[in-house]
C-alpha cells in the first residue's frame, strides 16, 4: 500500500504531463492541472500518515523528506489553482497563446514531478537528475513569453544553472568514489542511506572536496550569493505562478539536496565542518540582498531578492548547526515557502490589475483593490519577520541559536535582518498607501490559496503544533 | 594493470585536455565547432577504452552516443545554424588570447593540485581521469565566460559536459552513467534547436549600463 502511494506521488505528475500535452482547450487543461496536483498532494499526505515503505536503492521515505514532499505538493496544488485564474488574463492580453499554454501546463507537471523525485530519491544520482530536470523545465518556463528580456533571463538562468549542474555532478562522482572504496561498485555506493551507514569509514578528504563542489553546485540553485545572478531575472520575467513555485519550492529543494550531503559529513568525524562556509554564504546572501532591496523598482525583482535573503538565513541556521539551529532552519524553509508563494500569488494579480510590475506605479492599492491590498499587505508583514506570523518564530529561533552558539555571529545577522525589514516596510507603505497613479481594472482573483497559505503561517506563528515540533526536532537532531 | 586499453584511455583523456585548450584560442565559430567535434570523438574513444578495461559493455552505448550525436550530428547542425544566423564571419572575444591561455593553465594546475592529493587510494587511471576531467570542466567554464556569442557559450557548455562524462566513466562501476549521458544528449539537442528557433545570437554583450538597467527594469 505505502509502496503504491510512493509510486503515485511520482506517477501522477508524469501521466498528467503526458496527457496535458494533448489537451487543446486551455480551461480543460487548467482543470486537469489542478486535479493532478490535488491527487499528488493527497497521495503525499497519505504517505506522511501511513506506514513508511522500506528504503529501496532508488527511493526512500524518511523523516527529512516526507514533510517537504507534503509541503511541495501542497504549494504545487495551490499554485495550480492560482495559475488557473492567472492564465485567462494572459491569454486575453495576448501574452500567451493556446499552444504555449498546453506546453506550459505539461511543463508545470514535469516540474512538480521532478521536484518530488528529487525529494524522494535515495540514490544520489537520482537526486541530481530530479533537481536538474526541475531546473531545466523552469528555464523553459521563464522564457515562455519570448520577449527580449524573458529570453535574456532564461539564457542567463540556463548558463548559470548549467554551471551548477556541472559542479554538483562532479561532487556526486567524488562522493561515489569515496563510497565505492567501502561499499564496492554499483548502486549501493550511491544509495544515500547505505552511504550514511558507512560514513565514518569514508575518506574524509574526498568528502571535503565533494562537499565544496556540491555547495557551489546546489548553492547556485538555491540562489546563495555570489551564485545568485540568475535568480532576480528569472523571477521577474517569467509567468508569476512560476515565480511562486521557483521561490517557494525549487530553492528549498536545492537546499534540501545540500542537507542530504551535510548528513554524510556530519556522520564522519574527520571530515571538515561545513558550518563556517555555510554561515559565510548565508550572511553574505542576507547582507547583499538586504541592501539590494532598497534599489529595486520592479516588484517581482524585489521579492526575488527577498528570497535570496531568506535562503541565506536558512543556510546560516544550518551552518550554526546544533539541534535548535537546525530546527529553526527547517522551520524557516517551510515558513518562507508558504509565505513567499502567497506573496507571488498576490503580486501576480496586482500586476495584472495595474498592467505593470513597477513599484512606483502600484501605489495606493488599498483604495483601488482592497482585497488584494489586504492579502499582499499580510504577506509582506509576514515575510518581513514581524509577529504574529511564523517567519517571526523561525527568525527569532535562528537568532536565538546563533546567540547561544557564537554570540558575535548574532550581531551581523540581526543587523542584516533589520536592514531588510526597513526595506520591506518602506515598500509596504508605498504600495499600500501611496497615491494611486492609476485606477487599474478589477480582477477575478482566486483568493483562498492565499488565505490558506497565510493562515498556515499564522497558525505556525501563534501555536506551533506539537507533532510538527517533535518531528522537526527529531530531524534537527539527526542533522548534527 | 597497464594493458593497451588503459594506455589508450589515458592518452585520449590527455588529448581531450589539449583540445580544451584549442577551444580557448579559436577565434572563428567554425574552428570552435570543429574542435568540439574532435573532442567528442576523443571522448568516444576514451569511453570505449574504459568500457574494455572495466569490462563494462554498457559503456559502449555512451561511447557510441558521444561519437554519433556529439561528434557528428550536433557539429553538423551547428555549422548550418551558424551559416543561417549569419555569424560565421564574426570574431568574438571578451578577453585576449594570451590572458585566456594563462587563465587556462592556472585552472588546469588548480584541478590537478586539488584532485591528486585526495585520491591517493584510488586506482591510477581513476585519479588521472578525474584530474583531467576537472580541468576540462573548468576550461569549459572558461570558454563560456570568455565569449559572448550564444553558439560559442553552448559549445563551452558541451565541452564541459564532455568532461563530466569522462569523470563519470572513469569512476569504476558508477551507476546511471549511461542514463545520464543519454539525458545530456537529449538536453543538448534541445538547446541547439532552441538557439535556432529563438535566433539567439548574442547575450550579455552590452557594456552600456543603461541597456542593462532597461533589461532589469530598474529605470524609473
Amino acid at each position: 500500500m505505502s509502496d503504491l502511494l510512493l509510486i503515485a506521488v511520482l506517477l501522477v505528475p508524469a501521466v498528467a504531463a503526458l496527457s496535458l500535452a494533448f489537451v487543446r482547450d486551455y480551461r480543460t487543461g487548467a482543470t486537469l492541472n489542478v486535479t493532478a496536483a490535488l491527487l499528488a498532494f493527497a497521495a503525499s499526505v497519505a504517505l506522511l500518515l501511513g506506514d513508511r515503505p522500506p528504503a529501496g536503492e532508488l527511493l526512500i521515505v524518511d523523516d527529512l523528506n516526507t514533510t517537504f514532499v507534503v509541503l511541495n505538493t501542497l504549494v504545487g496544488f495551490t499554485t495550480s489553482v492560482f495559475s488557473a485564474s492567472y492564465i485567462g488574463h494572459e491569454l486575453d492580453s495576448g501574452r500567451l497563446t493556446p499552444v504555449l499554454l498546453r506546453f506550459y501546463h505539461a511543463m508545470y507537471q514535469v516540474m512538480l514531478g521532478s521536484m518530488s523525485l528529487a525529494l524522494l530519491a535515495n540514490n544520489l544520482g537520482l537526486l541530481w537528475v530530479g533537481v536538474e530536470v526541475a531546473t531545466l523545465t523552469t528555464v523553459v518556463m521563464v522564457g515562455i513569453y519570448r520577449t527580449e528580456p524573458a529570453l535574456e533571463a532564461a539564457w542567463k538562468y540556463f548558463i548559470l544553472g548549467s554551471v551548477g549542474i556541472a559542479l554538483a555532478f562532479f561532487g556526486t562522482v567524488l562522493v561515489y568514489l569515496a563510497a565505492q572504496e567501502v561499499l564496492g561498485e554499483g548502486l549501493p555506493a550511491l544509495a544515500w542511506n547505505r552511504v550514511l551507514e558507512v560514513a565514518p569509514r569514508l575518506d574524509p578528504r574526498l568528502l571535503d572536496l565533494a562537499f565544496v563542489f556540491l555547495l557551489v553546485g546546489y548553492g547556485t540553485k538555491a540562489g546563495l550569493v555570489p551564485f545568485h545572478a540568475w535568480l532576480p531575472d528569472a523571477h521577474a520575467e517569467g509567468p508569476t505562478p512560476i515565480s511562486a513555485v521557483l521561490s517557494g519550492l525549487l530553492l528549498n529543494v536545492a537546499l534540501y539536496a545540500l542537507l542530504r550531503f551535510k548528513f554524510l559529513l556530519a556522520g564522519n568525524p574527520e571530515a571538515f565542518a561545513p558550518g563556517p562556509l555555510m554561515i559565510l554564504l548565508g550572511l553574505g546572501s542576507l547582507w547583499f540582498s538586504a541592501l539590494m532591496l532598497y534599489r529595486r523598482r520592479d516588484i517581482k525583482r524585489f521579492f526575488a531578492y527577498s528570497s535570496i535573503e531568506h535562503m541565506g538565513i536558512a543556510s546560516f541556521a544550518f551552518g550554526v548547526a546544533g539541534p535548535l539551529a537546525n530546527f529553526a532552519g527547517l522551520l524557516h524553509m517551510a515558513m518562507h515557502s508558504l509565505t513567499k508563494s502567497a506573496i507571488f500569488m498576490a503580486v501576480g494579480h496586482v500586476a495584472q490589475a495595474r498592467g505593470t510590475q513597477k513599484i512606483a506605479d502600484l501605489g495606493g492599492l488599498v483604495r483601488t483593490h482592497p482585497m488584494l491590498a489586504v492579502g499582499l499587505g499580510a504577506g509582506m508583514v509576514a515575510i518581513a519577520g514581524l509577529p504574529p506570523f511564523g517567519v517571526f518564530t523561525s527568525e527569532f529561533l535562528v537568532l536565538n541559536s546563533a546567540f547561544a552558539a557564537v554570540p558575535s555571529l548574532a550581531i551581523p545577522l540581526a543587523i542584516g535582518l533589520l536592514v531588510a525589514l526597513g526595506a520591506l516596510l518602506l515598500r509596504f507603505v508605498q504600495i499600500l498607501f501611496g497615491e494611486p497613479s492609476a485606477q487599474g481594472e478589477p480582477v477575478q482573483a482566486a483568493v483562498w490559496p492565499l488565505v490558506l497559505h497565510l493562515g498556515l503561517v499564522l497558525i505556525a506563528g501563534v501555536v506551533l503544533p506539537d507533532p510538527l515540533v517533535r518531528w522537526f526536532q527529531h530531524v534537527a537532531a539527526l542533522l548534527g | 594493470m597497464s594493458g593497451i586499453d588503459i594506455e589508450l584511455a589515458r592518452l585520449m583523456a590527455t588529448l581531450m585536455l589539449v583540445v580544451s585548450f584549442m577551444l580557448l584560442y579559436q577565434d572563428r565559430l567554425a574552428g570552435l565547432i570543429n574542435a568540439y567535434a574532435l573532442q567528442s570523438g576523443l571522448l568516444a574513444l576514451a569511453v570505449a577504452a574504459q568500457a574494455h578495461a572495466q569490462e563494462a559493455p554498457h559503456l559502449y552505448v555512451t561511447a557510441l552516443l558521444a561519437l554519433v550525436v556529439k561528434g557528428l550530428a550536433i557539429p553538423l547542425a551547428l555549422h548550418r545554424i551558424v551559416l543561417r544566423l549569419g555569424v560565421h564571419r564574426e570574431i568574438e572575444k571578451v578577453i585576449g588570447v594570451g590572458t585566456t591561455m594563462l587563465f587556462g593553465l592556472a585552472v588546469t594546475m588548480l584541478a590537478v593540485l586539488v584532485v591528486l592529493p585526495v585520491t591517493e587510494t584510488a586506482a591510477a587511471l581513476t585519479r588521472e581521469d578525474l584530474g583531467f576531467a576537472l580541468a576540462i570542466v573548468l576550461l569549459g567554464l572558461l570558454t563560456m565566460i570568455s565569449r559572448r556569442n550564444a553558439v560559442s557559450q553552448v559549445i563551452g557548455f558541451m565541452s564541459l559536459e564532455n568532461g563530466l562524462i569522462l569523470a563519470a566513466t572513469g569512476a569504476r562501476g558508477m551507476p546511471l552513467v549511461v542514463e545520464v549521458s543519454v539525458a545530456f544528449s537529449i538536453l543538448i539537442a534541445f538547446i541547439v534547436v532552441g538557439i535556432f528557433l529563438f535566433r539567439i545570437r548574442e547575450r550579455f554583450d552590452s557594456v552600456d549600463v543603461h541597456a542593462l538597467d532597461r533589461f532589469r527594469g530598474e529605470l524609473p
